[in-house]
């Protein structure tokens, strides 16, 4: 039996608004093994970063269960939340406005330690601060220094350690490269990747940009619409991807390779509204291979290969 | 509605230049192009002597990190750098043969939108909020062309159309729209008066990656129906391979590099070219680690003595520090600026 850390079974997280239920998360089932990484993938307004916080209970899920290590944490109190909270963390895509402007870098990553009482002795204190300085690549001279003196790298790099405080076993990864230059960005996915060696961290890796979630993440899950519809590992999800959304999805990725032009497929209109969906696949009216049966009722998410899951009516399997 | 009066009035006196008459080999053509902002606390060096140049039809990629001088470089071809604290200086900086910088404030204004135009990253907020995206669309048709208010709103509805939005949308505020339908309806009024020459700074960076394929395929598509040319500012090393015919890559204000999509994407030449390529994961293989350009972007309120990539590059000698580097040829069409290629024998790793 795989070691698995995290186990999340039909998350649901509906907003009440005025024309009616918005469906952010609807019925988001998945486990992650320790020390893997989950990247959730998908379009803005697909639901990818309220997953990530709902699982997390900075956000309270409408319904379902999230399993760390056995342990449903939707049922905790608010005090055995906050404890558990150490294990878990995230790191925020703004390193310009996660951070107090009015904070040194040694009070903002002192802080996790201080309020959970991971040190009491203030020299121990002091010295985890300069260690986790140390772990995440931050110059010992910016102890004293205040986020706006700093560059997004290094204003991440404290994101970083803010989250490590704690000694977490599983860290949401919430678009962490998303603001960064490329140069910048490859700094701060190689330091994750080492951290994940070093303390044996399982991440769920938020984000739209196919490229570094291929390279990042073990296995992929594709959300549209807040639901699951393709989850694999990641060579296989970019080498056979069977659902239509997928497909486009990875189609539209602009390649530096001029060698190997793929052929665009351009999906017609956009996103639909959340608010009040019909039993009806979500994807359906942008799909190309769209049906009578895709209009009347919405796809179960099915395991077409080991590992492999896709809802769709027509998963564009290629025959053998 | 009075201000288009005002505005037309003043457009039939300053001399109309038609672009389509224009018949250099050129489009743009800048010459040494500095830019400086002085402030109080410092003088930032944004642009330090850029050569530019445009034919008919290509589309150029302006390549280059945040900071880099990609979008003060072409603010300043509309003459559109905020003075102060912003102070241009340039041996030429021509659009369609025309010196700009000698421009009246009236010639400036039919050129911009007749001549040049300009698509902004953010659609969020390069719309007004409060007048329809029909009524912005007009707007820059009737400041240009000499029609009156109820034919400029046909051809405003004409070009939502062209850009794949029903007319009768018109009527509909920009808040009623998605960000890629924003995104259309700015490039909507960009080429509502057919300019020859579009400059589209990070049109797409602000969309997903389906609606970016949308908008990249729609930019393209009208690029060949009105024969445009093109300055796309990106910092995706991919949508450059997939639209532009040249490239040129921009570090500390400077062109370190510069050729045809093949030059600079097969034969890549500078140091940092080839950082940036080592910066981006590899789509064929996910073992590989990435290999990040160490350090920073470095001051811009320092001229530096040497080359300015000096400090992050792996390759820097000595000299590199204190000599600043030459304009190198190395074909008709390639050129890249730095000394490591006194050696002849000098090569970077990438390619090889």
């Amino acid at each position: 039996m795989a070691d698995v850390l995290l186990e999340v079974k039909d998350l649901k997280k509906y907003f009440k608004t005025r024309k009616g239920m918005l469906h952010a998360v609807d019925g988001v089932s998945f486990t992650i093994e320790r020390g893997r990484t989950l990247g959730i993938v998908g379009e803005s307004g697909c639901g990818k970063s309220t997953t990530g916080r709902s699982i997390l209970r900075l956000i309270e899920p409408t319904s379902g269960t999230v399993l760390l290590e056995g342990k449903d944490i939707t049922k905790l109190s608010k005090s055995e939340m906050r404890k558990m909270r150490q294990e878990m963390q995230i790191i925020f895509q703004d390193p310009f406005s996660s951070l107090d402007p009015r904070m040194t870098v040694n009070q903002l990553i002192r802080e996790p330690i201080v309020l959970n009482n991971i040190l009491t002795d203030k020299e121990a204190i002091d010295k985890r601060v300069l260690e986790l300085m140390e772990t995440v690549g931050l110059a010992e001279r910016l102890y004293n220094a205040y986020p706006h003196e700093l560059d997004g790298g290094r204003r991440q790099r404290i994101g970083i350690a803010r989250a490590l405080a704690v000694n977490p076993k599983f860290i949401v990864c919430d678009e962490p490269v998303s603001a960064l230059d490329v140069s910048i960005q490859a700094q701060i996915l190689n330091i994750l990747k080492e951290l994940q060696e070093k303390f044996g961290l399982t991440y769920i890796f938020i984000t739209h940009d196919l490229s570094v979630v291929y390279y990042f993440a073990d296995d992929i899950a594709v959300m549209y619409l807040g639901q699951l519809v393709e989850k694999a590992p990641a060579d296989e999800l970019f080498a056979n991807p069977v659902h239509p959304y997928t497909q486009a999805l990875l189609s539209a990725i602009p390649s530096t390779d001029l060698d190997n032009k793929t052929e665009r497929i351009i999906l017609k209109g956009e996103i639909t509204s959340p608010i009040n969906l019909p039993d009806a696949c979500r994807f359906a009216k942008r799909c190309n291979y769209a049906c009578e049966d895709c209009k009347c009722s919405d796809p179960k998410l099915v395991e077409i290969s080991p590992g492999h899951f896709v809802a769709c009516h027509h998963p564009l399997v290629q025959e053998a | 509605m009075s201000m288009f009066k005002k505005f037309s009035k003043k457009q039939t006196a300053a001399a109309t230049h038609d672009p389509a008459t224009f018949d250099g080999e050129y489009v743009l053509n800048v010459e040494n192009l500095n830019v400086r902002f002085e402030t109080d606390d410092a003088t930032v060096y944004a642009v330090n002597g850029i050569d530019l140049k445009l034919k008919k039809k290509q589309t150029l990629g302006l390549v280059g990190e945040t900071g880099a001088g990609k979008t003060t470089t072409v603010l300043s071809l509309l003459n559109l750098v905020p003075d102060p604290p912003g102070v241009v200086s340039a041996d030429r900086i021509e659009v369609n043969g025309r010196e700009v910088t000698k421009m009246s404030a009236a010639e400036l204004q039919t050129m911009r939108g007749k001549e040049i135009s300009m698509i902004f990253q953010d659609p969020m907020t390069s719309l007004n909020p409060v007048m329809t995206v029909g009524d912005q669309i007009a707007e820059s048709i009737l400041l240009h062309e000499n029609v009156d208010k109820k034919t400029a709103a046909k051809l405003a509805g004409d070009m939502l159309e062209t850009v794949g939005i029903p007319a009768e949308r018109g009527s509909e505020y920009p808040h009623q729209f998605s960000g890629g339908m924003k995104q259309r309806v700015v490039i909507a009024i960009a080429l509502a008066c057919h300019p020859n020459i579009l400059i589209a700074d990070e049109p797409t960076t602000a969309l997903d990656v389906t609606i970016q394929a949308q908008v990249l395929e729609l930019m393209n598509g009208l690029k060949e129906k009105y024969q445009t040319s093109m300055v796309m500012i990106t910092h995706d090393l991919g949508i450059v391979a997939e639209t532009c015919d040249e490239v040129a890559v921009m570090y500390a204000g400077r062109i370190v590099e510069k050729g045809t999509l093949e030059d600079v994407f097969r034969r890549t030449k500078h140091p940092y070219t080839e950082g940036l390529f080592n910066s981006l994961p590899k789509m064929n293989d996910r073992s590989s680690k990435l290999t990040p350009i160490p350090g920073l972007v470095p001051d811009p309120t320092v001229i530096p003595e040497g080359c300015a990539f000096a400090e992050r590059c792996p390759y820097a000698k000595e000299s590199c520090f204190t000599k600043h580097p030459e304009n190198r040829w190395v074909s008709d069409t390639h050129m890249v600026v730095c000394d490591a290629y006194d050696d002849p024998d000098f090569h970077i790793k990438r390619g090889r």
